[in-house]
């Protein structure tokens, strides 16, 4: 899963030693990669801090959509397939945690921030999951979408950022496949079970979109953040390419692309498609997405109810010690 | 007759953007002569472009006769592998 950044301070200002900036710029500029104890301007510790922690985020509240599925899975294997998918997305939010403590910002106040509501993450992740199609759907096209969004930040120029995108990345693969076999057993089954599937991909389909943030003419920081190779492409430049690849994958399906706008430019080589509905966008930015709040709801009592877990842990490394001192 | 410097493990970045990788250990009496030795016992060769040095007494290690219990669960879950799923070879990019 994969968040572009949502939270944005205004025009970034950089009040920095000019030689040292123009250093820093030479060396992004030459593709080379910076490392934590690298000299960086605040700014770009800051954007991203940000956008680490928010993709971080969007992994883990990621698992709430999905896991609301696991008991219901169809079969043993599909029950198997989701609980391991979940369980890379966990494992996803803490590579990129651990990225983003190499900017100075410690675990404890990420996670705070998420639970306050002051962080972000991915807009997606406040849509419901109705039905197992819905599964299907999130495989296919959240993941997809977050795939084209990762692919390039391998080479982002933040190395711990870049190196978690690797591991990521080869792991993203599975999730997708498996979500598209879904959609195909769907799309293949019943006439109900059809149904189900063009539903899913109705309600997923521009949430999907929106995942690539805000359209470039409203997207001020854009310009440094591709300067700096935090970003390697533009939001537009990326959905794009998703629109590209995906709706042959629904037309093999049988499944209809809800957008009448949606016509193939043979000129440009792409699709041309709909205008999106950038109100709804920047409401659930806003924290007013369908199930923003019971995700939330979720995190807060997830991470209460493990409290326990964590004070005896601590209790018992506590006697250890006084044991090992005794 | 003195006892060993304490053993350093040795980690060396060999290009920008990658991560630091195990290379072997060197004995000395502190951090700073640990990276010095650990400079000319494996970067003679302009092998990296930057050096970790970690006590290997720090290191906790999983231990061998459980590994087969430790990764076994790994093994079985071949879902977890993108080439399980059948998807038809017309359909591309995914």
């Amino acid at each position: 899963m994969y968040t572009t950044e949502l939270q944005k301070t205004g025009k970034i200002e950089n009040l920095e030693d000019p030689q040292l900036l123009d250093a820093f710029e030479a060396r992004v500029a030459a593709d080379e990669f910076i490392e934590p104890k690298d000299w960086m301007p605040e700014a770009y510790r800051r954007t991203l801090t940000r956008q680490i922690s928010q993709h971080a985020h969007s992994e883990i509240v990621g698992m709430l959509p999905e896991g609301n599925w696991i008991t219901r899975a169809p079969s043993l294997r599909r029950k198997a397939i989701l609980l391991a998918k979940v369980q890379d997305e966990a494992g996803h939010g803490l590579y990129l945690y651990c990225a983003a403590e190499t900017l100075g910002t410690s675990r404890e106040q990420m996670v705070e921030a998420l639970h306050s509501g002051k962080a972000k993450y991915s807009t997606i992740f406040n849509y419901p999951t109705l039905t197992w199609a819905d599964i299907g759907a999130i495989g296919w096209l959240v993941d997809g979408a977050a795939i084209m969004n990762q692919v390039p930040l391998q080479r982002t120029s933040y190395g711990p950022y870049a190196r978690a995108m690797v591991r990521i990345c080869k792991e993203e693969s599975f999730h997708q496949r498996q979500g598209y076999e879904i959609m195909i057993a769907m799309a293949n089954g019943t006439p109900e079970q059809k149904r189900m599937a063009q539903d899913a991909l109705d309600r997923w389909w521009w949430p999907s979109l929106m995942m690539f943030g805000p359209p470039d003419e409203n997207s001020p920081n854009t310009a440094q953040s591709m300067r700096w190779r935090i970003k390697r492409d533009t939001n537009d430049e990326l959905r794009q390419k998703f629109v590209d690849v995906t709706v042959p994958q629904a037309e093999f399906l049988g499944l209809t692309v809800p957008d009448p706008d949606l016509a193939w430019n043979e000129e440009k080589g792409g699709y041309d498609f709909g205008e999106i509905d950038w109100e709804e966008f920047y409401a659930v930015v806003r924290g007013e997405g369908p199930v923003a709040k019971e995700r939330m709801k979720a995190r807060r009592e997830a991470w209460d109810d493990g409290a326990w877990v964590r004070e005896a842990a601590d209790a018992h490394e506590a006697k250890r010690k006084q044991r090992k001192a005794a | 007759m003195s006892s060993d410097w304490p053993l350093w493990e040795v980690f060396v970045r060999s290009k920008g953007g990658l991560a630091h990788r195990h290379v072997g250990s060197v004995h000395a009496p502190d951090a700073e002569l640990a990276l010095a030795h650990a400079r000319d016992t494996y970067t003679r060769r302009l092998e990296g472009v930057s050096l970790w040095v970690v006590p290997s007494a720090e290191i906790v290690a999983s231990d061998p006769d459980q590994a087969g219990e430790l990764f076994e669960p790994a093994e079985s879950k071949i879902y977890r592998h993108p080439t399980f799923y059948d998807i038809p070879d017309e359909v591309k990019h995914i």
